[in-house]
């Protein structure tokens, strides 16, 4: 060993050095209105709300409350515009429109990237690597349907429906509006989008750059607001489709509301995914697919693998691996480049987090985390592991929607069928094996929308996304995804 | 006249997991022919037909737990499995050709002659069914080109516990238009007949039980629509409700209370003459998508 070179076993710390993002390429506007008709402006009472970042309880900016007035000028906007402009255009122009939206957000990645992690407190590494080229790679998919839309298998000439009432949830705001815009805009329908109301920013942006493309007037209109602006927005008479992202609770009333209405209604909602370890599994690829399948954005994901299902005979190992890989997460500063784990997205959440873990603890499972700091301001939840687990405890039965992992156990693959279904979800499930036919057997029972198999979490605009059950109706994503916004 | 033999009236009961039993409410009610004349118009009030069970709701529950029971085994069946049964019972229907050409006269106060005609349309459509269970996949399926090393494959699978409100008219072939493609698809059925037309459905039931449709598979109730359709579309066993046999304004209740395990409701009025196409084959699947990595 050179003199002056530590020796290895010298150094006490071996931490990250902070690897801060630069946040000077957004600029946030103090006050932020409603994109109506292809302008920004405020409501129609003038009323307003805080969005905060969720990493430091600071405040980003003021944003319009939408109210039944906007909503109202909203749709009559998007209805002149399908009228008018969207329905009558050949689709290879609707086609360059999206082109135009899928590069603008290719162009200003970053900007978005770090607007996202600001509002909803996701680390910088997955909005920068996952949530913002899966929005630009939506609008690209999207644009090549809208001049194919006759040879889509979907009838002979099929129709949009008209305006198209969309709510989306907080937990990946830009890929939930690109999600729903971009299939129907290229199936030439005319959108009033509404996000979640703690993350409004990024689909604000996303108004921007429908104007700095050149969209007409009208095809896509934003309003930020509260669940009462969504529920106005689902009534409203004048919207003819209704897609909402969210919890199962709030798709049950949409649907109830709809009903008769002859509104084409599709919910993708919660889940309970059961993420299944076999004993011939890959360990090391199993424990990280674990790993991602819960912790990924704080586990505020739909289809997270928040059921370990471990082959019994391996639950001692795998769970061994699993507890050293999880202490290797960094949590912290969303804007980390190194963080692994950031801030839930709201005390709202963080509130139902801790209460669901709590019971968990009540009904007698082992709780678990990894020796680790928390930020003194902000939201923030340990990654967490419950062990011994049943399938009457509220953790196994219900989303948590956050970070915490229960862990069951199974012995044979009958078995780990029947749990894993034993749920009224059915958005998606994991297995981990090394025996094809085994897979297959598998993903042939999994009551889900989406298995994954020796992976987990993938998403591509290519492949439809959706729920049995009370996951929800209908697909997004693919061929399936286009025929949602058609009258086929 | 004296000579002429004194006929064996039937019995129309439920048809529940394959066996044929009365409502356990012990109820019945007379169906009655049309009433003839120039005030006829499909008017109930002509000759007594029979005595239909009247299903209660706890028969509407059997009938789901039936149906749920049989979907393991029917949707587990290889397509091409369920695609011979069900031509098996298209020859079973042609066989019987001459008793449904009657009774569908007898309920309708159709001539025998537009009878048969229907007959004839109902085992077409049947058979026209029977070849969708092994190349549905291949129409509403795909593979998907990820932007990845994966294997992405979307197949559509049955949605599960089906109910249906069977339409009053046609009686034998509104029946099969919304009861084949259901089962066609690997889904299991409790159908609700027509509460005016009830005989045609109980007989197919009869053909079904004497072909290869495992019992449960498909499940009929006679009975009074506004006391059983809110048993099934408040059913957190059943997935999903054809409303097609309900009027606009029950439907509209009905589907609320679907909502509340977000079963898939719908009502599609169709001309039944014409091509079905696939509309009703596809509203009763799900797609699922599975992702494998490729490597070497």
């Amino acid at each position: 060993m050179k003199q002056g070179t530590p020796a290895l076993e010298d150094i006490a710390d071996w931490g990250y050095a902070p690897a801060p993002q630069a946040t000077d390429v957004v600029r946030i506007a103090p006050e932020n209105g409603l994109f109506i008709g292809g302008e920004f402006g405020p409501a129609a009472d003038g009323r307003q709300f805080a969005t905060v970042n969720p990493a430091t309880e600071e405040p980003l900016a003021q944003v319009a409350e939408a109210g039944q007035a906007d909503v109202d000028r909203a749709v009559a906007a998007a209805a002149a515009a399908y009228e008018q402009v969207w329905r009558p255009m050949p689709g290879r122009e609707r086609a360059k429109y999206l082109y135009r939206i899928a590069r603008v957000i290719q162009e200003r990645a970053r900007e978005f990237a770090v607007l996202e992690s600001l509002d909803n407190g996701k680390p910088i590494r997955e909005s920068r690597d996952a949530d913002v080229p899966l929005a630009a790679a939506h609008f690209f998919y999207y644009a090549g349907w809208a001049d194919k839309l006759e040879y889509a298998g979907l009838g002979p000439a099929p129709q949009p429906l008209g305006v198209a009432g969309q709510v989306i949830p907080w937990n990946f705001p830009l890929l939930m509006a690109a999600w729903k815009l971009a299939p129907a805009l290229a199936a030439g329908n005319t959108c009033v989008l509404k996000p979640a109301e703690t993350t409004p920013l990024t689909a604000l942006l996303l108004a921007e750059v429908c104007q700095q493309a050149g969209l007409p007037p009208g095809v896509v209109n934003v309003l930020t607001g509260d669940g009462a602006a969504g529920a106005a927005l689902v009534a409203h008479p004048g919207v003819r489709k209704v897609a909402f992202t969210g919890s199962t609770e709030v798709g049950k009333e949409i649907a109830a509301a709809v009903a008769g209405t002859g509104k084409k209604l599709t919910l993708e909602l919660g889940g309970k995914a059961a993420n299944i370890v076999f004993d011939d599994a890959p360990v090391d690829q199993a424990v990280e697919g674990i790993v991602g399948g819960i912790f990924f954005n704080q586990g505020h994901v739909c289809c997270a693998g928040s059921r370990l299902l471990v082959q019994e005979s391996v639950a001692e190992p795998v769970l061994d691996r699993l507890r050293r890989r999880v202490a290797t997460l960094r949590l912290g500063d969303p804007l980390d480049k190194n963080t692994d784990v950031g801030a839930i997205n709201s005390r709202a959440q963080l509130d139902k987090i801790r209460e669901l873990s709590d019971s968990g603890q009540q009904e007698g499972a082992e709780r678990w985390s990894p020796p680790c700091e928390l930020p003194e301001r902000g939201f923030w939840f340990p990654p967490t592991i419950f062990t011994g687990v049943s399938q009457s405890h509220r953790i196994a039965r219900e989303e948590i929607f956050g970070p915490v992992l229960s862990v069951l156990t199974f012995r044979t693959p009958e078995e780990a069928v029947a749990k894993a279904n034993n749920t009224p979800y059915g958005l998606s499930a994991g297995i981990w094996t090394d025996k094809g036919s085994r897979i297959l057997w598998m993903a042939k029972r999994l009551r889900a929308g989406v298995v994954w198999a020796n992976t987990f979490n993938k998403f591509d605009p290519a492949s439809p996304f959706g729920g049995y059950r009370e996951s929800g109706y209908g697909r997004e994503g693919g061929r399936h995804g286009l025929a949602a916004y058609l009258d086929a | 006249m004296p000579d002429e033999r004194l006929a064996v009236r039937k019995t129309y009961k439920l048809f529940i997991g394959g066996a044929f039993p009365r409502s356990e409410s012990g109820r019945s009610y007379p169906v009655h022919g049309p009433r003839t004349g120039p005030r006829g118009g499909g008017e109930r009030g002509g000759g007594l037909l029979a005595f239909a069970a009247q299903a209660s709701r706890k028969d509407a529950r059997d009938a789901v737990k039936a149906a749920r029971g049989a979907f393991g085994g029917w949707s587990g069946a290889t397509a091409y499995n369920r695609g011979q049964v069900l031509y098996r019972v298209a020859e079973m229907l042609e066989g019987r050709a001459a008793q449904f050409t009657a009774e569908v006269a007898a309920a309708e106060g159709v001539s025998q002659a537009a009878a048969r005609t229907q007959v004839g349309a109902a085992i077409d459509r049947w058979v026209w069914y029977a070849g969708w269970p092994d190349k549905v996949a291949q129409v509403a399926g795909a593979p998907n080109q990820v932007a990845g090393p994966y294997l992405n494959v979307s197949t559509p699978e049955p949605t599960g516990v089906v109910a249906i409100l069977a339409p009053a008219a046609p009686s034998l072939l509104g029946l099969v238009s919304v009861l084949a493609p259901v089962i066609a698809t690997g889904n299991t059925a409790v159908l609700v007949a027509s509460q005016d037309h009830p005989l045609p459905a109980i007989t197919l039931a009869e053909v079904l039980a004497t072909s290869d449709v495992p019992g449960g598979v498909v499940n009929i109730l006679t009975g009074d629509q506004a006391e059983l359709a809110p048993v099934l579309a408040g059913h957190m066993d059943v997935d999903a409700i054809d409303l097609t046999g309900a009027g606009p304004d029950r439907a509209v209740v009905l589907e609320r209370l679907a909502a509340g395990n977000l079963k898939r409701a719908f009502r599609v009025d169709e001309d039944w003459s014409a091509d079905p196409g696939t509309r009703r084959l596809l509203l009763l699947l799900e797609i699922k998508t599975v992702w494998h990595p490729a490597g070497s």
